[in-house]
């Protein structure tokens, strides 16, 4: 039994499994022309949109990691700069203040002893001069003293010599008296 | 049983007589549209199954790849995985490898469906209830090697023009007077024996698959059921020998899945290069 164009699908005693029937080239032309469609309109477009698109996420993000990475790295060494730059300023404010310290303490040093030794000074004049008055005075006192000293001396020996003496001994006790007074 | 071999007859095997399987395994009986050139049988329904079936799997993942373009959320699911896995083993393995990423791409639809079709196809013939290849009558296997036949004439006609036909006929560096042979032989080589083979090759492993299988188990069907006593052990090897040939086939299905959509990339890179 041959395989005519009639028989749609040869049963199984004409069957030449080489030969295709019919309906089996129709319907396997169909499902192929379906799943190729299908693959090339649906499939592939969406498969490939997805995997390029997740290709574009990821290389985005990794090179938006690396400029954050980038700017903390640019910030942290600001900041240590910075950081330095205050630490130097500091050291020198207190190496300024030091010396300014220094230089206060010294001056109010020299001042202190400028003024002590001007103190002095005054106070070594004034002694003097107080001495120099002192001396003046005491010789005004001691001329007029030694005078009465001499008219009392000579009176007495006028009226008794045995008093003498002692009016000299009662002169010297109301000098010493009168120079503790004073 | 009654579907794993439509050829067997229950009448025969209710005598107790062994029927081996023929090839009318391959032409079940018309279900539908009986004389119209959409008849219908077993393995046509099945082909039909198959195709909705891809049509389903594939349009989620493809809703799932979009879904995932559109907003931006781009750590894949375990199911989104296993659609990316598949595609790129073609995309990847095959075409890129093969072609290139740019021309890989470029004939990607056609090699994704032909894996995809012959591997479904395939699989059939262990998929209990269906127990035939939809690839195991010569319209499939015809079809899909006509497209890669017609696909890589075209990719070496848009790459070379009419030089294309000159350098697989008329291959350079071959002496002139030698071309009486070699023509002949080339011609035969690539324009006939590339899709003939490409056909048989897929058609024949799934007949022989199949007719392997219904052979061990209508084998166990009647020595545990018809051989006198100590006869019936032998039912235990011909079942073992079938769970092990299941467990081939399946093998066998990626494998002519493989080397068909390998084969139609490797002709059309071939059309591509410069010399042949």
């Amino acid at each position: 039994m041959t395989i005519g164009i009639h028989e749609m699908m040869p049963t199984a005693a004409s069957a030449n499994p080489l030969l295709p029937a019919v309906a089996d080239i129709v319907w396997s032309a169909v499902v192929f022309a379906i799943l190729l469609v299908f693959f090339w309109v649906k499939v592939l477009p969406n498969f490939k949109a997805n995997i390029d698109a997740r290709t574009e996420a990821i290389e985005g993000r990794l090179a938006l990691a690396e400029k954050a990475q980038a700017e903390a790295a640019a910030k942290t060494a600001n900041i240590e700069a910075e950081q330095a730059e205050a630490r130097a300023e500091a050291a020198q404010i207190r190496e300024a203040a030091r010396a300014e310290g220094a230089a206060i303490l010294a001056e109010l040093k020299e001042q202190a002893s400028l003024e002590a030794a001007r103190m002095t000074e005054t106070a070594k004049k004034q002694i003097e001069s107080e001495r120099q008055a002192a001396i003046i005075s005491l010789r005004a006192e001691v001329g007029s003293l030694a005078l009465d000293l001499a008219s009392t001396v000579v009176q007495q020996n006028l009226k008794e010599d045995k008093n003498a003496s002692s009016m000299v001994a009662g002169f010297l006790a109301d000098l010493e008296k009168d120079s503790k007074k004073n | 049983m009654l579907l794993l071999s439509a050829g067997f007859n229950p009448v025969a095997a209710g005598e107790g007589e062994f029927t081996p399987p023929t090839i009318g395994e391959f032409y079940p009986e018309v279900i539908a549209f009986e004389g119209t050139p959409f008849e219908l049988n077993r393995i046509m329904l099945i082909r039909l199954l198959v195709t909705t079936l891809l049509v389903v799997l594939f349009t989620l993942w493809a809703n799932r790849f979009r879904k995932s373009t559109s907003t931006g959320q781009f750590v894949p699911g375990r199911f989104q995985m296993f659609g990316e896995m598949s595609l790129n083993f073609v995309r990847k393995s095959i075409a890129h490898e093969q072609l290139g990423e740019k021309d890989g791409d470029r004939f990607l639809p056609l090699l994704t469906t032909i894996f995809f079709i012959v591997l479904g196809m395939n699989i059939t013939g262990i998929v209990p209830g269906l127990n035939i290849s939809g690839t195991s009558v010569i319209g499939l296997p015809m079809i899909l090697a006509g497209a890669a036949y017609v696909t890589f004439i075209y990719a070496g006609m848009k790459a070379h023009g009419l030089k294309f036909f000159k350098n697989a006929l008329l291959p350079s560096g071959v002496p002139k007077a030698f071309y009486v042979l070699v023509t002949p032989i080339e011609f035969l080589s690539t324009f006939i024996l590339r899709p003939v083979t490409l056909a048989l090759r897929l058609m024949m492993n799934m007949i022989a698959g199949h007719l392997l299988l219904v052979l061990c188990f209508t084998a166990t069907h009647f020595f545990v059921l018809y051989a006198d006593g100590p006869f019936k052990a032998f039912g235990l090897l011909t079942f073992t020998f079938g769970f092990a040939f299941t467990l081939f086939e399946i093998l066998v299905a990626f494998l002519q899945a493989y080397v068909f959509t390998l084969l139609t990339t490797v002709y059309i890179q071939l059309s591509l290069a410069d010399e042949h």
